[in-house]
């Protein structure tokens, strides 16, 4: 469903990704790992069109579609969906509003009914059961005053009600403990379905522990040099990044 | 792509599209300002020796005031002797059919929810006999005579109730007070007088729509309002529809009464034509509201939405004299293209165990400006005094202003004061994040904004309180059309 090629991104004039390629068939979880500075959060980043960074080579397509053409808000329509790093505050917007107006956006554009109140609050209650959040974090504002945790948690529940084609998770997994990690893990397998694709963007192994992958690429310098089946994230994890710099660093002086 | 900053420019970028330029008869005396435009005006009005000698009194101390410089910000000389100060009601052309109105400021009408037969009186096309703004409102009258409630024009109060107005006029504002309220004291044409008696809750919320003959509000407005022992009202002035005025000045005075244990609401929607989008044109706004909370346990609460106008100087205060009383000052001030805003408030502490709450919301967009000013004094009785300040702006766009003037003055050493302020830039991450959920630009900015004035818009009735959402949006709207 996701066919990235040759993918050049620049950002104030540093070019960050230099010539990545992926392909991601619906059904497979995709996870991406790397060292700090690899490009990991851009890639996300620029799927999801944010505008600070400049596509200078390369193209993506998304369901048949150049996604690269399109505003956010209409790959979001056509199913993209970013679990933010940092998930901003939107102060005085009422959490439950603000996911009501996205979701009644997308079923305008798919030319689906806008759910009423009582329609949207049922699918609500079911979606934060799973996820083992607190009811009351719908009538706060918008990640306002939330803890780290409770911010990841907010993303992934609404992850869970807008019910994405392409799901990227961007570095979902910092700064959670233990039980936030395991909720978080459960929301996203509960979302694994034959026509639902994930990139699971990470530092570390330990999430892939509980999202359990189907293929692992590392980043390195804003390219994949390695990729693999979920074994490839154990290695990862006891070798370290260096092993992967030392392995890129002796391909290049061949 | 282009830039989030062209999008926000172009969002920010709204016309006042809108207005009705059409040639109005007016009566009129001649231009300028002395003791014989006074006389006439005054006799006009048919109105009593006493008030024509405040009238006078205030006049004379005009003379020598000089106009303040301090606001924050510049306008050409005002040559007051190039001004009419006296028009009489005017006679809007009358239309057959809402068909024959301006397209366009129907659409804004639509936008911003008001009723087909609110349309009608807006725009001067006749009226039904049933929904006749005045038959309603002398039904209204009626269940609120009953009660003992006065609620009429400013002139009528003179005819009627003579001994309430000369007891109370100029008693919290005095002709005296500054340059502006000087001006209107002198020449005020007509305003609202609003009298709820001892004990009585008002039924209904008062607005200017509900009263005879004020679909015209004047150059120079006068209003006021008082609360006896136990009274309450809420009450509503001005409306989200676009008002133009031929009028480039406004000084408007509002006087508000509060005896023991009264509460007196006030919010204000105010649209007046800002001046197009290379600042030409446009209101000045200089207005004086204060209110005196006299009695214990006394509340006077003012609630403000500001979009128009090309200058905007109002400072809605309260005197807090009465042990226990409260003040209250609810405010967004949105400012655009060039508008220019200084707005804020004045809160006195002269009882025992005062309070006072400031919540102030300031958005700037385009090549405005947008200050807040306010005073917080605590006087050397007012012990257990309380206040606290919250002001905020959001700047959107990188050619407009945000600025925070406050002022304390503490007396008393029990005083507690908390102020709090933040400006903002409207985030390009909020925006980004609410795309990414499948927003559209226009509606992320909307739902920010609103989001933004949450604490000034849930003071507001609920119906007001809706359409300033809208008026919102399309004051910072792209375009009108």
């Amino acid at each position: 469903m996701l066919e990235i090629k040759n993918l050049h991104v620049q950002a104030d004039g540093n070019e960050i990704l230099k010539g990545l390629s992926l392909h991601v068939g619906a059904g497979e979880v995709h996870a991406i790992m790397g060292p700090n500075g690899s490009g990991k959060s851009t890639l996300a980043n620029v799927l999801a069109g944010r505008e600070e960074y400049e596509v200078t080579d390369g193209s993506v397509e998304f369901l048949g579609k150049d996604l690269l053409e399109l505003e956010p808000e209409e790959r979001a329509h056509l199913g993209v969906f970013l679990a933010f790093q940092y998930p901003v505050e939107i102060p005085g917007v009422n959490n439950t509003y603000f996911l009501k107006a996205a979701l009644n956006s997308m079923r305008k554009e798919r030319g689906e009914s806008e759910l009423d109140a009582v329609d949207f609050l049922k699918l609500v209650r079911e979606k934060l059961k799973v996820l083992h959040m607190e009811e009351s974090l719908l009538s706060r504002p918008v990640n306002e005053g939330f803890s780290g945790g409770e911010k990841k948690r907010n993303e992934v529940f609404q992850m869970a009600v807008l019910e994405p084609k392409l799901a990227i998770l961007d570095e979902t997994d910092s700064g959670l403990d233990i039980d936030a990690l395991k909720d978080v893990a459960a929301g996203v397998n509960a979302l694994r379905s034959p026509d639902r694709g994930f990139l699971v963007v990470t530092h570390y192994q330990r999430l892939l522990d509980y999202i359990v992958p189907d293929f692992v690429h590392v980043l390195y310098k804003g390219q994949i040099v390695k990729s693999g089946g979920k074994e490839l994230a154990l290695e990862l994890e006891a070798k370290g990044y260096s092993w992967v710099e030392e392995q890129a660093l002796a391909a290049e002086s061949k | 792509m282009s830039t989030p900053q062209d999008h926000l420019e172009k969002l920010t970028q709204s016309e006042y599209k809108y207005g009705f330029t059409t040639e109005i008869e007016t009566e009129t005396i001649p231009k300028g300002l002395n003791e014989d435009i006074v006389r006439i005006i005054s006799a006009k009005k048919e109105e009593p020796e006493w008030l024509l000698e405040w009238r006078l009194k205030a006049l004379a101390h005009w003379k020598k005031m000089v106009e303040p410089k301090w606001p924050n910000f510049d306008y050409g000389p005002i040559d007051y002797q190039d001004l009419y100060y006296y028009a009489a009601p005017k006679k809007k052309p009358e239309l057959q059919s809402l068909d024959e109105v301006d397209p366009e400021l129907l659409e804004t009408f639509n936008k911003l929810g008001i009723s087909l037969e609110e349309q009608k009186r807006i725009s001067g096309v006749a009226v039904d006999a049933v929904f006749d703004s005045v038959s309603v409102a002398t039904t209204y009258k009626k269940t609120l005579g009953a009660l003992g409630i006065v609620f009429c024009s400013f002139s009528e109060a003179v005819r009627e109730h003579p001994e309430i107005v000369k007891k109370y006029l100029g008693s919290v504002v005095p002709s005296t007070d500054n340059f502006f309220a000087a001006l209107n004291s002198a020449v005020f044409s007509d305003g609202s007088f609003v009298f709820i008696p001892k004990g009585v809750r008002c039924p209904m919320e008062l607005s200017t729509y509900f009263r005879i003959n004020a679909a015209q509000t004047g150059q120079f407005e006068r209003t006021l309002i008082i609360a006896e022992e136990g009274a309450y009202v809420s009450y509503l002035e001005g409306c989200t529809a676009p008002q133009r005025d031929e009028n480039q000045l406004h000084a408007a005075v509002v006087e508000i009464v509060a005896l023991d244990d009264a509460q007196v609401k006030y919010s204000t929607v105010q649209n007046w034509y800002p001046g197009d989008k290379n600042g030409k044109g446009g209101i000045y706004n200089f207005v004086t509201k204060r209110g005196a909370c006299r009695g214990r346990n006394s509340k006077i609460s003012w609630t403000q939405v500001e979009t128009g106008s090309a200058l905007t100087w109002k400072y809605p205060s309260c005197i807090l004299q009465g042990d226990n009383s409260v003040g209250e000052f609810y405010s967004v001030a949105v400012t655009n293209n060039h508008q220019k805003a200084d707005t804020g408030t004045k809160m006195i502490h002269i009882g025992k165990n005062t309070k006072s709450t400031i919540i102030s919301k300031g958005i700037s967009a385009g090549l405005s400006q947008n200050s807040y000013r306010g005073l917080v004094k605590i006087m050397p009785g007012a012990e257990n005094a309380r206040n606290y300040s919250q002001c905020d702006s959001m700047l959107m766009g990188d050619k407009c202003g945000a600025h925070t003037f406050p002022y304390i003055e503490v007396k008393n050493p029990t005083a507690q004061l908390e102020h709090e302020a933040t400006t903002s830039k409207i985030g390009e991450d909020q925006i980004f994040y609410c795309k990414q959920r499948g927003l559209s630009e226009e509606d992320a900015v909307n739902l920010i904004v609103n989001g933004f004035c949450k604490e000034v818009f849930r003071e507001l009735p609920m119906e007001f309180a809706v359409e300033a959402q809208k008026l919102l949006e399309i004051s910072l709207e792209n375009s009108v059309g």
